[in-house]
């Protein structure tokens, strides 16, 4: 049972985190079309730019700066890059930010090194907050949670209540029609993009020393935020928060539950070795299975469900 | 059309030419012995040639973006070594030249079990699934050790003693060779293949997917057996990458192999048959030439490839075939001057991305290496400022200086377009 409690919050503070970045994808891709892969590289950006940031002034400076720097950066790349490729089609959108995704994986090298760097927690947050059954939680994971709520509410207030917000939404469903009624659509998308890459790059900043910054983090990260966003559905916040949610306590519990479907049969009687046919799949352990889960999510989805969650039209 | 036909019968002519006699402009004739290196890297172009082409009878014939080819190429090279394994461990008589085949029909099958999947959808979720196959099948590689061998790989040995040629292939020439004859057979069948009803009915469900099906044809089951194609060339470069690095690891069958595809495809141009050939070229040079002298090259790679599909989506292929109108009115030599004018200033600009680029790497990762940052005799101190301020500057200098003769260029050029165009209603 406390296994069960501290899983929980762990999988939801890991869960919050997704949506972080993957909001920012699921509104990018639902209005424009384009599946950027340079989203999860704005999330690595912000670890690393918090990171050189809290050496020089400390973390809390980082946590405000380093997101601003991602947003510049998305905007430069939406304005002088992907309009310029939008003319030749969505293929070609998704190819440059693939390019640009692995050019700034190599630039993170370059600059900071093959291996992790050692961004730290803040020592004002690093003690445990409370126990369960003396397991502690960390008041850290509670200043993540804080902050994703925050951000959740954030977005949801300006998507909903303001001016902005709404050409948003019209955008996100009518794109055509918005620009018809004299909404310059273009510069709310390079708004969006910034804000996403911006939302990621936070992400970044309260992610990073929660697991590990190092030049790999994008690749990992990428992934996983695409089956979110498809898992969700195109055009639904909503459904990309519960995916969300979904898939940091399927991840997490994964880990946690250490058995097979050997283990399974074997309480029903039946026998299996690595030795019976399709023994080694049948005997491999859950947390070394938990590491597929979210691919063969993606592959099962698009084949078979391929609007997703509650998205309102097919990927 | 005949004098088109023996055209292009003189270029494939002059290649497999060409292929024949490249390993002996590096052979050394005071030890007798060819170049290892130079003949594993030509080896390494081929496969990567034959690699490439299939995995543009995805994109540029069936307009499939896929980012997982690779497990294509690295199911078929696993199945390669397998197979050499069991010929060796049953000791039957089994030609070398034609194991190959072995890859060829694991692609194929791999073809066809992924592209039941995959094909089921088309274009941004294609892309997609593809990329998630490729990270459940990689992921999959590192867990099941049976077939895959785990981080270690399948370890190979080519020389099994039975060849119809009587070759040993023990000496890295003849594997040359024997990539040589595969490639030029997988080459002329993917070509022709683009003669077929299936490769037709694949341009035309990219071209038009709705239309398509108003002719009578089922798009996805076309996307099916051109995957399935697709995947039986794939596995036969995989078979030549087993059979010249007698080992297979799950590396073969990564995401960065998947891209090695995708940028020669593009780089070389997918719209026509040879452009991914030029791409595959240039990427394995790059890849091996610039590997040996600087730690960035998919830094270099990957600026190319943005650049290309910023300015150039037709690839170099495209650019190639841009000039066919110029040339055909016979004032290509016009172009030379202009030409010169944007090298200049492009060559600076290049220089000063290099230089930046590198003394960013030595920073870091050559200083982890304990390498100094050398040209010829010089040392060059990558903390120290002028090295900075050198490159920053040509890389500003050379930006502006390119974008003023761009202009100029592209007056040039639109002018000569407009006269080959105006040449040819004139000749209608």
């Amino acid at each position: 049972m406390e296994v069960f409690l501290v899983t929980l919050l762990n999988g939801l503070v890991y869960g919050m985190l997704l949506f972080m970045l993957a909001s920012g994808l699921t509104l990018i891709f639902s209005m424009m079309g384009v599946l950027n892969f340079a989203h999860a590289s704005a999330f690595m950006l912000g670890a690393y730019f918090a990171y050189t940031i809290s050496l020089v002034a400390g973390f809390w400076v980082g946590l405000l700066v380093a997101p601003i720097l991602c947003g510049l950066i998305g905007a430069g790349i939406e304005k002088f890059g992907l309009r310029r490729v939008h003319r030749n089609g969505h293929v070609a959108e998704l190819l440059f930010t693939f390019g640009l995704a692995l050019v700034i994986e190599k630039a993170v090298q370059m600059t900071w090194g093959l291996l992790a760097v050692p961004y730290r927690i803040p020592a004002e947050l690093d003690f445990p907050l409370f126990s369960i059954y003396g397991t502690h939680f960390h008041a850290y994971r509670a200043f993540m949670l804080l902050v994703s709520a925050a951000m959740f509410g954030t977005i949801w207030l300006a998507l909903t209540r303001t001016r902005v917000g709404l050409v948003i939404q019209a955008s996100l469903t009518h794109p055509e029609m918005a620009r018809a009624l004299g909404h310059d659509v273009p510069r709310v998308f390079t708004l969006v993009f910034a804000s996403g890459m911006a939302l990621a790059g936070l992400a970044g900043v309260i992610g990073g020393n929660y697991q590990t910054t190092s030049p790999s983090m994008a690749v990992t990260m990428g992934p996983i935020v695409f089956v979110v966003v498809v898992f969700g559905g195109l055009g639904s916040l909503t459904g990309c928060f519960i995916a969300s949610l979904l898939m940091g306590l399927i991840q997490t519990f994964a880990v946690v539950l250490d058995y097979s479907v050997a283990d399974l049969l074997g309480k029903l009687g039946l026998e299996i070795t690595k030795a019976s046919p399709f023994g080694e799949l049948l005997t491999m352990p859950l947390p070394r299975i938990g590491a597929l889960l979210p691919y063969a999510l993606l592959v099962m989805i698009l084949w078979l469900r391929p609007r997703g969650l509650m998205g309102t039209r097919d990927t | 059309m005949s004098t088109r036909k023996s055209s292009t019968l003189r270029w494939w002519i002059a290649g497999l030419a060409l292929a024949l006699a490249l390993p002996w402009f590096f052979f050394d004739w005071t030890t007798q012995r060819h170049s290892g290196f130079a003949l594993t890297m030509f080896s390494e172009i081929g496969l990567v040639i034959v690699f490439a082409l299939s995995f543009n009878m995805q994109m540029g014939q069936a307009g499939l973006l896929s980012f997982g080819h690779a497990i294509l190429f690295g199911l078929g090279g696993y199945c390669t070594a397998h197979a050499l394994n069991a010929i060796k461990a049953a000791g039957v008589w089994f030609p070398m030249e034609l194991v190959p085949l072995a890859g060829g029909l694991g692609g194929l099958g791999f073809g066809v079990v992924f592209g039941y999947i995959a094909t089921k959808q088309r274009a941004t979720a294609f892309a997609m699934i593809t990329m998630g196959l490729g990270e459940l099948v990689g992921a999959a590689a590192l867990m099941f050790m049976g077939f895959f061998g785990g981080e270690s790989g399948i370890p190979t040995d080519r020389v099994i003693d039975a060849s119809l040629f009587g070759a040993s292939y023990s000496a890295p020439w003849q594997v040359y060779y024997l990539v040589v004859a595969w490639m030029f057979v997988s080459m002329i069948l993917m070509r022709l293949h683009t003669q077929t009803p299936l490769g037709r009915m694949a341009n035309a469900q990219r071209d038009n997917f709705e239309r398509t099906q108003f002719v009578g044809y089922d798009p996805q089951l076309i996307r099916f057996w051109q995957f399935v194609a697709s995947g039986f060339f794939a596995g036969i470069a995989g078979a030549l990458y087993a059979i010249l690095y007698e080992i297979v690891t799950f590396d073969s069958l990564a995401a960065a192999k998947s891209s090695t595809a995708l940028l020669a495809a593009y780089i070389g141009g997918t719209g026509g048959f040879f452009g991914p050939v030029l791409g595959a070229i240039l990427v394995v040079l790059l890849q091996s030439g610039l590997s040996l002298l600087s730690n960035s090259w998919v830094m270099y790679v990957g600026v190319l490839f943005i650049v290309m599909v910023m300015y150039a989506p037709g690839g170099i292929a495209g650019i190639l075939a841009g000039h066919a109108p110029i040339a055909r009115i016979g004032r290509l030599r016009e172009l030379a001057l202009p030409y010169v004018r944007i090298l200049l200033p492009g060559l600076l600009c290049v220089f000063g991305f290099v230089l930046l680029v590198e003394l960013t790497s030595f920073m870091t990762i050559g200083a982890a290496q304990g390498k100094a940052f050398k040209i010829g005799a010089m040392t060059i101190d990558p903390k120290g400022a002028p090295a900075w301020l050198l490159g920053a500057g040509a890389l500003v200098l050379g930006g502006a200086w390119l974008r003023f003769e761009s202009r100029g260029f592209a007056r040039v050029w639109n002018a000569l377009i407009d006269a080959a165009k105006a040449a040819e209603e004139a000749g209608k």
